[in-house]
């Protein structure tokens, strides 16, 4: 798709590099994408429940490539779904069935005037920047992409990648190799008593009321989060679980656990 | 007429001048540092360093005698005491005819109340440190007549009030002695401020605190103009605070918690006769302003009114001699006020006074002494034939302070007197009138006092055993006695001491201009005296007195024994409202100044209090604000584009 | 339309993306609003770089994206870190840095 928008703008980008006006076929590509990603932004922020939140926010990213890839910026949709939807999204999706997905918020609002008061300014701030935006920028001329890109979209962001911002990428590499540091240092946990061994997991495990292993979580439950403890055939709880998140809606068939979890074998 | 300022150098016999206050000096200095190895004879060293003061003084006496009649005044140079720029004052000493009075007086009484306490003291514990006081007493007292310029004199102004604070309060396990000591002190300080504000008012306009810089160059003032008339009465006020005269008067009479030589040399002889030095000393100031003068008269006449009835109502002996002290030092004051007429003649009452009031507060305590330090007269009576030295002896000294012709009271007393009639005048006649009544009240209380003491019946109590002191104390007493008898009449022949005072003080008025004639008004004076005796022989000669005070009396005689109201109008007039300022003050300070500050913090402390309750911790809610001026940011730089 | 519109699209999915973050607790949610509003931005950019021409825009957007995967990873790390010891992925609750 990016190849035939980059052939229509060099095509078209003569005619139309002293108007403001686009395509039409740009025009009918605008007119259906952006209403699917606001109504997608609106639904993640309201959808209770984050795997729905992250899926949304999924479609939205999907739709910012295309509108990239009609704005002549094929390398940056591409990298837009390779990175975000496929990389950053999977590291979110991870992350949320970790810390347990069998969880949608309430939507009851704790603080007061949250709510009236974040709506209230986010009609203002939304009413005064597109005042701002349209002041300054509507009756600009859209210069294009026709010459810069006249190599190729790839070559020409590659040619300035390496000269002129240089040095600003190479700056980057330090950056993220800081930040998987940082992850690792923050993700690490430390060991505080001694390592419990083969042996004496199976010493407990036997020495306790459940010998055989416990089933893996979701078997019997009705949903299949980490968070979801598995039940027994009698239809209680088959073990201690993981915590969950706050004001979560099955919350209250979980107090009063004694333990946590990990020693009696939920990490086998 | 003029005082000469020109000084003589201190030379030949003079230089020694400095040993007068050397002597006492490291003998107080022995006795107060030196601990209890001086118990056994730091009591008699300090008697010889009195008396060496006392022996050089008469040496120094004979060679002032030597000299020319201008020629007496000679200023020794000791070093340079405070050498700032515009403000030098050399420490130096001035020994003219006027200090050489007083050097006499001071050591040579001093010498025999010192000796008289070795008897009287011999039993008290702390007697070394009494020495010590008694001796540092005279160092002070010698500084503040010998020192050339005023800042010497304050100095010794000073330090007789510390040596009599710390003599009143000598008994200081007895409360009334120690708060005595303080009333004492704290009155005293009242005329101090007086005193050191006309010094500084001296060097303010004079530049100078020297006697010569100051009483010479007073003149260029100008009489009666505003500054000298201010000077004249803070010197006033400062004599008033250390004489006892009114309105300062009240320490006096609790000063007789005190030892009683102490009394004797500092609250009769010396010390409260200082207010007189300071005048006669000032006397080309006062002679400069006849207000000035006319307001010494007042006080001096209101005092010797008020110590005279005083004296008639109180019981208790040593009381009365103080408040005796305080009506004879009234007469000083009248005398020194009605100018150079009459500077001669206070200084010679000063004089014969120290004598006789001296012998007769001996006389007191070597009564106490046989009584049990028994001070009530209603408990005394008949003490004549069991005391006869104190007897005879108390006898001269009373007949010197009522004014027999031939003793002493009558050459000095009889000539203020006659000196404030001469005044002419409406005031004149006011205070010669005062000064005569006085009189005739003076000898009413002091025959009062002798009937109560020596006649009579003997009430005395059970346990009393009277005798006779001993002769170390008897000895001071005689001497004294023979002082009272002779020495208005020594002081007087030929106009001995006139003349040789001249040269300070100035020429008396000419003879001759008399109101009434001398011969009359000594008759009439005679009269009065003769009166006031009379009278209190018909009250307490004739009938018996009652060992307890009569309760139904008239309401002067109530009066007259709580000291004419003076503690009271003191209490109510400084002290209680002195009490209410202070708790007013505490209360302001307290709730306005501490308020305001407290408030302010608690205000402060309170809004942050509250303000950062808007702290909450919830993120959502810092974001909203941050939010909130993101907006606001955006809206100022539209409406600048816009606009 | 002209390239205007985009930056009107931009600008309320950032509005959408900070009412997302104003309103939600789920430590999770909140950080894909903040991803929202990243990308966004980054739709912005690529249409001033279209506007004037030049693809330093583009380049632009390009470290935003770097730096969001950067920040994405640590963001996650804590939020894990945080759950690990509160027990609890809602940003109220870490409301200890308080009066």
């Amino acid at each position: 798709m990016s190849t035939v928008t980059t052939a229509t703008a060099t095509a078209t980008a003569t005619v139309l590099a002293a108007s403001p006006q686009t395509s039409v076929s740009e025009a009918v590509v605008f007119w259906i994408v952006a209403p699917v990603a606001i109504a997608a932004a609106l639904a993640m922020v309201f959808s209770r429940h984050a795997v729905h939140a992250a899926l949304l926010l999924v479609v939205d990213f999907f739709c910012l490539a295309v509108l990239y890839a009609a704005q002549d910026a094929p390398f940056l949709a591409a990298v837009q779904v390779i990175v975000y939807t496929g990389a950053i999204m999977i590291l979110f999706l991870f992350v949320l069935m970790l810390v347990g997905v069998d969880s949608s918020d309430s939507l009851v609002e704790t603080l007061r005037g949250q709510r009236v008061a974040a709506a209230a300014l986010a009609l203002g701030f939304v009413v005064l920047l597109i005042g701002a935006i349209g002041s300054a920028t509507l009756q600009m001329p859209s210069q294009g992409l026709a010459a810069a890109n006249a190599e190729g979209n790839v070559i020409g962001i590659a040619r300035l990648l390496f000269t002129r911002y240089v040095f600003a990428f190479e700056a980057t590499s330090a950056l993220l190799i800081t930040a998987a540091l940082g992850a690792m240092v923050l993700a690490h946990k430390e060991q505080v008593v001694p390592r419990v061994s083969q042996r004496e997991m199976s010493r407990r495990r036997f020495a306790g009321a459940h010998p055989t292993p416990y089933p893996s979580p979701g078997v019997f439950a009705r949903h299949d989060a980490v968070d979801t403890p598995a039940l027994l055939p009698d239809g209680t709880a088959a073990e201690p679980r993981p915590p969950v998140l706050e004001g979560s809606s099955n919350q209250a068939g979980r107090a009063g656990d004694p333990a946590g979890p990990g020693a009696t074998g939920s990490g086998s | 007429m003029k005082p000469a300022l020109a000084y003589a150098a201190a030379d030949g016999t003079f230089a020694a001048t400095w040993l007068l206050l050397a002597f006492p000096a490291v003998g107080a200095a022995i006795l107060l540092l030196g601990g209890r190895r001086a118990n056994r004879w730091g009591p008699v060293l300090a008697c010889l360093a009195a008396g060496a003061a006392f022996v050089l003084g008469l040496v120094l006496f004979a060679a002032m005698l030597g000299r020319a009649g201008d020629d007496r005044a000679i200023s020794q140079h000791l070093f340079s005491w405070i050498p700032v720029n515009g403000f030098q004052v050399d420490a130096g000493l001035l020994l003219d005819p006027l200090s050489m009075c007083f050097v006499l007086l001071v050591t040579g009484v001093g010498t025999l109340i010192h000796i008289y306490a070795l008897g009287y003291m011999a039993h008290d514990p702390n007697r070394r440190r009494f020495f010590g006081y008694l001796n540092l007493f005279v160092v002070a007292m010698l500084l503040l007549v010998l020192g050339n310029n005023f800042l010497a004199l304050y100095v010794g102004w000073e330090g007789v009030g510390l040596a009599s604070y710390l003599l009143i309060g000598f008994w200081s396990a007895r409360p009334s002695a120690a708060t005595a000591a303080k009333k004492a002190f704290i009155v005293n300080r009242v005329g101090d401020v007086g005193l050191s504000i006309a010094i500084m008012l001296m060097f303010a306009t004079l530049g100078t605190t020297s006697y010569a810089g100051v009483l010479g160059g007073i003149g260029a003032l100008g009489a009666n103009s505003g500054t000298v008339t201010a000077i004249a009465l803070l010197l006033l006020l400062g004599a008033c605070g250390k004489s006892a005269q009114f309105p300062l008067q009240s320490w006096l009479l609790d000063a007789m918690e005190g030892p009683t030589p102490v009394s004797a040399l500092i609250h009769a002889a010396t010390m409260v006769t200082a207010g007189v030095y300071l005048i006669a000393r000032s006397a080309p100031i006062f002679n400069l302003t006849s207000d000035g003068r006319l307001l010494v008269t007042i006080v001096g006449a209101v005092t010797l009114a008020i110590g005279a009835i005083i004296g008639c109502a109180y019981d208790d002996i040593k009381k009365v001699l103080a408040s005796s002290t305080m009506s004879q030092i009234g007469y000083m004051f009248l005398a020194v006020g009605l100018g150079p007429a009459a500077y001669a003649i206070g200084i010679l009452h000063l004089l014969t006074h120290g004598f006789f009031k001296a012998t007769m507060f001996l006389g007191a305590g070597s009564v106490m002494h046989g009584m049990n330090d028994t001070v009530d007269m209603r408990r005394y009576g008949g003490l004549r034939t069991v005391m006869p030295i104190t007897f005879w002896t108390f006898a001269m000294g009373y007949l010197a302070i009522i004014g027999f012709p031939g003793w002493a009271g009558f050459f000095s007393k009889d000539k203020i007197i006659e000196a404030a009639f001469d005044k002419g005048g409406t005031s004149g006649w006011v205070l010669g009138t005062v000064a005569l009544i006085g009189a005739g009240v003076t000898a009413f209380y002091m025959t009062r006092l002798m009937i109560m003491t020596f006649f009579g019946e003997r009430r005395w109590d059970p346990d009393a055993h009277p005798h006779e002191s001993p002769a170390v104390m008897t000895g001071p007493m005689i001497v004294l006695a023979l002082g009272s008898v002779i020495s208005g009449f020594a002081l007087t022949f030929g106009g001995g001491l006139q003349q040789f005072l001249e040269p300070v003080v100035g020429r008396s008025a000419e003879e001759g201009i008399h109101t009434i004639s001398p011969t009359v008004l000594t008759l009439i004076t005679l009269l009065v005296v003769a009166g006031g005796a009379a009278a209190a022989y018909r009250q307490y000669g004739t009938q018996a007195v009652p060992r307890t005070a009569p309760q139904a009396v008239s309401p002067v005689t109530v009066a007259a024994r709580r000291n004419l109201y003076g503690d009271a109008v003191n209490e109510s007039l400084l002290m209680r409202p002195g009490q209410y300022l202070t708790r007013a003050l505490v209360f302001v300070d307290g709730r306005g100044v501490d308020g305001v500050v407290n408030g302010l913090a608690a205000g402060i402390g309170g809004s942050s209090g509250r303000l950062r309750h808007a702290q909450t911790g919830f993120v959502r809610s810092y974001a909203l604000s941050m939010f909130g001026g993101a907006a606001l940011v955006l809206a100022v730089l539209l409406l600048g584009r816009l606009g | 339309m002209t390239p205007a519109y985009y930056l009107f699209l931009s600008a309320i999915l950032f509005t959408i993306g900070v009412l997302g973050f104003l309103l939600r607790r789920n430590a999770i949610v909140v950080f894909m609003c903040v991803e929202l509003m990243l990308n966004s931005v980054n739709l912005s950019l690529v249409t001033f770089a279209r506007m004037n021409g030049t693809l330093d825009g583009q380049i632009m957007a390009f470290f935003v994206m770097v730096v969001a995967a950067a920040e994405v990873v640590v963001g996650l790390a804590i939020i894990v870190s945080i759950f690990r010891t509160r027990r609890s992925a809602s940003v109220d609750d870490a409301n200890l840095l308080k009066y």
